[in-house]
């Protein structure tokens, strides 16, 4: 029998049905909603935290978010082993109840960017994105505090582990701050945790499904098929 | 309490109402207002919330169509496209708000215009905007600039809207009083429209929301008088938004309205409460009774007068079933929002105001709406002074250079990047990369494309034909994305209506609006004024924007200004080389003359004939784009720096090389063909003239005896005025 896929749901969730389109479309599996303030998934699967400004992201984005009792929940099962995935502001609240190490500050330009980037894929020995097939794919962006931002000693561990997903790149896959959107350490777009459950990234793979953007969000949602 | 307070003839002049008007008060009540009553008056009879210079003339617009679902009046225009879908859509102005306070006034504007739509059971689809800034030089102007533009992106972000599209341009005639014209546009489905119609005695007036503060006082009343030395005075009533409670209105509002619980429904915008309660009981034919100590305040010591006027965001006000109540209750609670019943429905006609168990106020719902100041306002031509000495002549490169240089055609890259344009991922083009955004019915192969469309300078010399103009581009982008232009909703900004100059560009504007609208069948199905854009006796330039509607039922049918290499390109409709007040001769600093004359017998052929051939021949056309501001050389190089592309271009014999370049006559569009022989097969049956112009090739920009640039310097310069402009950014991004 298939898995089951949750989607942790904030009142200023605004990323959650396009999660679900892409997740119906690429899975062919309709997604759960828990309400943030259930303090009880049953029966959790995979769980996504989707895009958008939990509480209004008004204080620190994703802060108020971890005070949740699913985000409770969320990291009793996450420490179990169970796979999670949280995108833009799902990161954001992944860093801030320090499921994912480092943290995300505002942009080096002080402004929102919204913008398609280039992805270099760090690591493909892991669950979710073995099956990517791609080096470089385009997922767009849309965030004012996406600067990934993490201590040296901190940062060689990422390295030390392989713990790095994603980096901003160039078409062709060259790492240079030319093509580094928002300021990150490293051009970092996303990140696992240590046992590689937990992944977490600023862009949007669910924005690149259609016909009339990148498809490249595709594969990255069929790639998670490996856990089902 | 304060409005025990004697009236004087001060307060009266303080609430911007005439002698006259007073008189009309006292006739109506046949007695003396309180200070709440006059200050309901005050505001219901704004310029802004009753229209009253320019009523008699919006009456004359065509508002009709086989489209039509609900024209003016309501909170929004409704056009049907197809199976049970309809589109929700609207502009309004935030103009005077977002010059004292440009992140709230913005934030706010964009607010506003989504609850106008949500309120109608629409769930927003896409925000658009129509910004006009002061002079780049003015010392306010990057201010105002970076505030809208954060206040925009900052409010649709968070709700998360796309917001997919919109213009910006920079005049000195609106140094003192920028321009934010904010669009959204809604799905609905047709069986799920709300209304405000309220019913039902003793039916439940509840309000919902944010809770009210003393901010926005006299909002509408601001918007209905000039600027002066002293503007900055009035930031106090300046509205402050809150996106995140937006969201939790749209998504609770949206969760109610699947239960069969509203009966009306109005969201609490200009003048609050006040316009809300009256909006409501005025087309249900009753009368309300409210209980004003039960408004939940932000605020102590609220009094009747200020909870009435308030404009605190994000609130609505509806009426209930009552056996619904507790569900409605239930559902609002769920989302962390102050629902409360403050009054009732009654069949008195009145509106009766309640605090503490007293009676504070009592006011005639209909004598309020039906005997509201209606003017004809005396209105005159303006004696043109032609000047036309400082003329200069410049060679050709060099003008082009400076247009896709230059503020107003260089890439907004900067402004657009700030705006989530892509959530909900049913944005097809922005703006950007087509003439119209083209945003797709979600869950469905159609798809809409809107845009926002307005050339002052053109108005300014003659408001009646640049208003033609205006419609007639917009409608012109909409079929350059193969769409079917639909209906559309104007935002008319000028001075004071009070100058008979400025009523005659009002008046003009709208009868030209009216004229286009009825040759092109393209209805006006809601609209926005917004008058007194002046700061010490200077008027902004005459600025009728013109928001259009367009439907594409093939969604693989759209079209954009994407070309492939080997395309040849082709020009739809004749150029005749006029000149006059183009952007080439602003840039050589000659003023004088008329906009380009528009022949709506060829609008209209050139128009269906692009369109048909889209939806016809779609595997012969790569891309369209309309021919307008700038002329062919720039829609040429807008269509380099999209695609990185070369062209070579040959100047057709029988004209002036500069005329051909940068005449802006209306109905021409560029066409990308790839089968040159079946294209002009067609068009010659259709007997429509069509020129090659060239193909696209190469790296560079080439015209035949004239230029060659390459694409990727065409590119540099095209990105380098807002980069340069708003350096202390970059400063920031290389620390």
């Amino acid at each position: 029998m298939k898995k089951k896929i949750s989607i942790i749901l904030f009142p200023g969730s605004n990323c959650d049905r396009d999660l679900e389109n892409a997740i119906i479309k690429c899975l062919k599996i309709k997604p759960n909603f828990v309400w943030h303030n259930e303090s009880h998934i049953k029966e959790p699967g995979i769980i996504f935290l989707p895009g958008g400004f939990s509480f209004g992201d008004y204080l620190r984005a994703g802060v108020l978010a971890t005070k949740s009792p699913a985000i409770k929940e969320l990291i009793r099962f996450a420490k179990k082993g169970v796979p999670v995935v949280g995108i833009c502001n799902g990161f954001q609240i992944l860093t801030e109840c320090k499921l994912l190490d480092g943290v995300l500050i505002k942009n080096t330009s002080q402004l929102f960017n919204c913008s398609k980037v280039n992805l270099k894929i760090e690591n493909t020995k892991n669950n979710f994105l073995r099956n990517l097939k791609r080096e470089i794919v385009e997922y767009p962006i849309a965030h004012s505090q996406g600067r990934f931002f993490i201590d040296k000693d901190n940062l060689k561990k990422l390295y030390d582990y392989n713990l790095v997903a994603f980096k901003y790149s160039s078409p062709k896959g060259d790492v240079s701050e030319e093509f580094n959107p928002n300021g990150s350490i490293d051009n970092i777009a996303g990140i696992f945790n240590k046992k590689k459950n937990i992944l977490g990234l600023m862009p949007h793979p669910e924005r690149a499904i259609d016909k009339f953007s990148s498809q490249d969000g595709i594969n990255f949602f069929k790639s998670i098929e490996e856990f089902l | 309490m304060s409005n025990i307070k004697k009236l004087n003839s001060k307060i009266i002049k303080d609430h911007g109402l005439s002698d006259k008007e007073y008189q009309q008060i006292l006739s109506i009540l046949k007695r003396k207002p309180n200070l709440l009553e006059l200050g309901i008056f005050s505001v219901m009879w704004s310029e802004h919330c009753s229209y009253k210079s320019t009523k008699k003339w919006l009456k004359k617009l065509p508002t009709t169509g086989q489209v039509v679902i609900c024209g003016p009046g309501e909170n929004a225009g409704i056009v049907d496209i197809g199976d049970d879908d309809a589109i929700v859509f609207k502009m309004e102005s935030h103009n005077h708000p977002s010059f004292i306070e440009p992140y709230q006034g913005a934030a706010t504007g964009v607010g506003g215009i989504m609850r106008d739509i949500f309120t109608m059971g629409a769930r927003p689809i896409a925000n658009l905007n129509s910004l006009r800034f002061g002079e780049p030089s003015n010392k306010k102007t990057k201010h105002l600039l970076q505030g809208v533009v954060k206040g925009i992106g900052d409010y649709g972000n968070c709700v998360g809207i796309p917001t997919v599209g919109g213009e910006c341009f920079f005049h000195k005639s609106y140094n003192k009083n920028i321009l934010v014209n904010a669009m959204c546009v809604g799905l609905v489905k047709k069986n799920k429209i709300f209304y405000s119609k309220a019913s039902g005695i003793n039916n439940p007036v509840i309000y919902v929301g944010a809770k009210t503060g003393r901010d926005g006082i006299h909002g509408a009343t601001m918007a209905s008088s000039e600027f002066d030395d002293n503007s900055k005075e009035q930031r106090p009533q300046v509205q402050v938004g809150d996106p995140f409670i937006e969201k939790l209105l749209l998504e609770s509002c949206q969760e109610l309205m699947k239960e069969d619980a509203i009966i009306a429904i109005q969201d609490m915008g200009a003048a609050g409460l006040t316009s809300s309660s009256f909006e409501m009981a005025s087309k249900g034919d009753c009368g309300i009774k409210l209980y004003l100590d039960k408004v939940p305040c932000r605020e102590e010591q609220m009094t009747p007068y200020e909870m009435m006027l308030s404009e605190t965001q994000e609130r609505m006000l509806m009426v209930i079933k009552p056996e619904k109540r507790e569900l409605t209750l239930k559902i609002f609670r769920k989302w962390g929002l102050d629902a409360i019943e403050i009054g009732q429905v009654t069949n008195t006609g009145k509106m009766e105001m309640f605090f503490n168990e007293k009676n504070v106020g009592e006011l005639p719902i209909k004598p309020l709406a039906d005997l509201a100041p209606e003017y004809d306002r005396p209105s005159k031509k303006s004696i043109k002074v032609e000047k036309n000495k400082n003329k200069k002549k410049k060679g050709i490169l060099d003008v082009f250079i400076k247009i896709i240089s230059g503020p107003n055609h260089s890439s907004k890259e900067w402004l657009f990047s700030q705006y989530d344009s892509m959530v909900k991922c049913d944005t097809v083009y922005s703006s950007e990369e087509s003439d119209a955004a083209v945003v797709r019915v979600n869950g469905t192969n159609k798809a809409v494309a809107i845009t926002c469309d307005c050339n002052p300078i053109y108005c300014e010399s003659d408001p009646k034909l640049g208003a033609k103009l205006a419609v007639a581009e917009s409608w012109r982008n909409l079929i350059a994305t193969g769409s079917k232009p639909l209906a559309i909703t104007d935002n008319l900004n000028f001075g004071n209506p009070e100058k008979k100059e400025i009523m005659y560009q009002i008046k003009e504007a709208i009868l030209g609006i009216k004229e286009a609208c009825e040759k092109l069948s393209y209805p006006v199905v809601s609209g926005n004024v917004s008058l007194y854009n002046e700061t010490k006796g200077k008027s902004i330039l005459p600025t009728p924007v013109i928001g259009g509607i367009g439907l594409i039922k093939d969604l693989s049918k759209a079209i954009g200004l994407k070309v492939d290499k080997g395309d040849a390109l082709y020009v739809v409709g004749k150029t005749k080389g006029h000149l006059d007040l183009s952007v080439h001769n602003q840039i050589c600093e000659d003023n004088t003359g008329s906009p380009p004359k528009i022949n709506f017998r060829d609008e209209i052929k050139n128009g269906n004939f692009v369109f048909n051939f889209i939806k016809n021949f779609r595997e012969y056309i790569t891309g369209c784009h309309d021919i307008s501001e700038g002329g062919i050389i720039t829609s040429i190089a807008e269509i380099c720096i999209k695609n990185r592309l070369g062209v070579i271009i040959n100047i057709p014999t029988n004209i002036e090389h500069r005329n051909w370049l940068f005449s802006e006559e209306p109905s021409r569009f560029i066409l990308s063909i790839k089968d040159d022989e079946n294209f002009l097969r067609i068009a010659k049956q259709n007997k429509i003239y069509v020129k090659k112009i060239g193909e696209v090739t190469g790296k560079n920009l080439k015209i035949i005896n004239e230029l060659e640039i390459p694409v990727e310097k065409l590119i540099k310069y095209n990105k380098s005025w807002f980069q340069n402009y708003l350096r202390i950014n970059d400063d920031i991004k290389t620390k």
